[in-house]
């Protein structure tokens, strides 16, 4: 039977700490949810190493851990907490290879969502690593590539920044690129932003129109085939590049390196310039179907 | 005062530090190194004892994290002579490959992790690879870098679980020049004590610290060990040229034969570096 995103991180999990002997590192891990239903009942006897609520000093003790060759699974339950989570991830375990010649290779799963949440738990924040060096990010959507993105990490010895959502864990299905050429557009699509890519696609279509899609697994280094970037060269109007983060994060920058390669207008969308509130009125989420047709239409109609 | 074997181990490794800071002090002055530099000059007598204790006493080789103003620490614990000059030289071959500096100190050799520059940063990360590895474990850290507030959160998790860990707070009472009774109005051995580790405050004594000994890596412990910063916070130069200095004191109380011993280090530590700065 197929398995959704949540039962592969699941099943990986419980082999990390049962098969390889590893560590699961976090806060509030053996709470009634297990994060999502994303862990295994296991416990500190087990490797699942509940940390204190000591933030910052949470992700150097995990540096720490990864220095003894460890390649511990660090699990931040909202991307939003990173930005106190996150600063002995970056500042040492990213850099310690380069500096010492000694890897420290650290899986951390941050998790996203949104909705009625508020500025902190809400949306991804895989921006705040992007511009260190010695950092890889990843967002895995579907159960294949979750399982690909830890076989890699477990070969590898760099830091792995796994940008996650809670909107994908039911998820069973897995993503085809659509990168044919003489598209009249592409959308290139990050992270949960993914799942409305594919319905605003089939709703430009209907409409007559000729939609690329281009899935992005690999954020840092940024991995585009180069069928993708050939349908975009081919593109009538270039493309639209969707993110979960701010759209002044990471966003425009990729946006510059694929304008610099194909020479087409590449424009973005992202979470919008404000900061969220807790009611929906008040909301900052990702760009929805509708905002994405409306916005491709735009681009579709200009001269 | 009775001078026993102890007493002139700590001396050589201690004139080993100083004698090699302050040619260190020379080639800052005479603008042969040009980065940034954190001389330990004054403090050396706590990393000095320790490593005799550590090394030659317990046979005990830890895991090491310490931060700025760490010469005397990887001196200390067998660290390079050669690989520091040429580090802090910026010559081919240094400790760190040039990366480092004379803040982020680093040798496989001898279990020293380097530093990334933030203040305090050795202790979560220092605790989290004893929580691993379940290697006795010794941090350095100065009187400010305590006050970081993830130095506090990470000291309580140690504790909570018990680690092997030997916490040093090097407190010369200043943080760059902002003394201590500006900064807080508690103390780091109280702190330890209420996370339920053992916490004592102390001058850097050698013979106040060995009392110590029977408590290393059994379980976390935090000593304060009280000292004096003979040079800048950051350069050559110096602050208060009336201030106690440990190892003077330390050498007269041994006399004759410590005089000798110096000499003769101090001698070695010129050769070294003179070959050295001959390659620049």
């Amino acid at each position: 039977m197929e398995k959704t995103v949540r039962e592969t991180i699941k099943n990986i999990i419980k082999n990390h700490l049962t098969k390889k002997r590893g560590k699961v590192f976090g806060q509030c891990l053996t709470a009634v949810g297990w994060v999502g239903g994303t862990l295994p009942e296991l416990y500190e006897k087990d490797g699942m190493i509940e940390l204190s609520m000591a933030d910052v000093a949470g992700g150097g003790i995990v540096a720490g851990s990864a220095l003894m060759k460890e390649k511990p699974i660090y699990v931040i339950r909202y991307q939003g907490f990173n930005w106190y989570n996150c600063p002995m991830i970056v500042n040492y375990a990213a850099k310690s290879k380069e500096i010492w010649n000694i890897p420290c290779p650290v899986f951390v799963r941050g998790i996203g969502m949104e909705g009625g949440i508020g500025p902190v738990a809400g949306s991804s924040h895989h921006s705040l690593y992007y511009r260190m060096p010695g950092v890889k990010i990843v967002s895995p959507m579907t159960p294949i590539e979750y399982k690909k993105i830890y076989s890699e990490f477990m070969k590898d010895d760099d830091v792995y920044y796994v940008s996650e959502h809670r909107g994908s864990f039911n998820n069973k299905k897995e993503f085809q690129n659509n990168i044919s050429n003489n598209n009249d557009l592409v959308i290139i699509a990050i992270s949960i932003t993914r799942f409305a890519a594919i319905e605003a696609k089939k709703v430009l279509e209907k409409e007559g129109y000729k939609i690329g899609l281009i899935h992005i697994l690999w954020i840092k280094p940024l991995k585009i085939s180069s069928k993708g970037y050939k349908a975009i060269k081919t593109s009538k109007k270039g493309a639209l590049l969707l993110d979960d983060d701010y759209v002044d994060g990471i966003s425009n920058s990729i946006a510059n390196k694929i304008n610099i390669k194909t020479q087409k207008k590449i424009e973005t969308m992202g979470l919008k310039n404000k900061t969220a509130g807790a009611h929906k009125n008040v909301d900052n989420l990702p760009p929805s179907v509708k905002e994405i047709v409306n916005k491709a239409k735009r681009i579709l109609s200009e001269k | 005062m009775k001078i026993n074997k102890f007493d002139i181990e700590t001396f050589k490794i201690a004139s080993l530090c100083r004698n090699f800071e302050i040619k260190v002090f020379e080639a800052i002055r005479n603008k042969k190194i040009k980065i940034p530099v954190y001389l330990s000059g004054g403090q050396e007598y706590i990393s000095a004892t320790l490593s005799n204790i550590i090394k030659n006493n317990l046979k005990i080789k830890p895991l090491i994290f310490a931060q700025h103003r760490c010469h005397s620490t990887y001196l200390s614990f067998g660290g390079d002579k050669i690989k520091l000059i040429k580090e802090l030289l910026g010559i081919k071959g240094g400790c760190t490959n040039s990366m480092g500096g004379s803040a982020s100190i680093h040798s496989k050799e001898i279990n020293m992790f380097g530093h990334d520059g933030h203040m305090g940063t050795q202790v979560p990360i220092g605790i989290g690879a004893c929580f691993t590895s379940k290697k006795p474990t010794i941090i350095f850290m100065g009187d400010a870098a305590a006050e970081e507030d993830y130095v506090l959160g990470a000291l309580g998790w140690a504790s909570t679980k018990k680690l092997p860990i030997l916490f040093i707070v090097e407190d010369n009472n200043l943080s760059i020049l902002t003394e201590k009774k500006i900064r807080r109005n508690w103390d780091m051995h109280d702190v330890a004590r209420s996370f339920k580790m053992k916490g004592y405050n102390l001058n850097d004594n050698p013979k106040e610290i060995f009392k110590y000994k029977k408590y290393f890596f059994k379980e976390p412990m935090l000593l304060n060990i009280n000292t004096n910063r003979l040079f800048w916070h950051s350069g050559a130069g110096i602050d208060d040229p009336k201030i106690f200095d440990r190892f003077k004191n330390e050498k007269n109380k041994i006399g004759k034969k410590a005089k000798i011993l110096d000499e003769k280090i101090k001698k070695n530590i010129d050769e070294i570096w003179k070959k050295q700065l001959e390659k620049l």
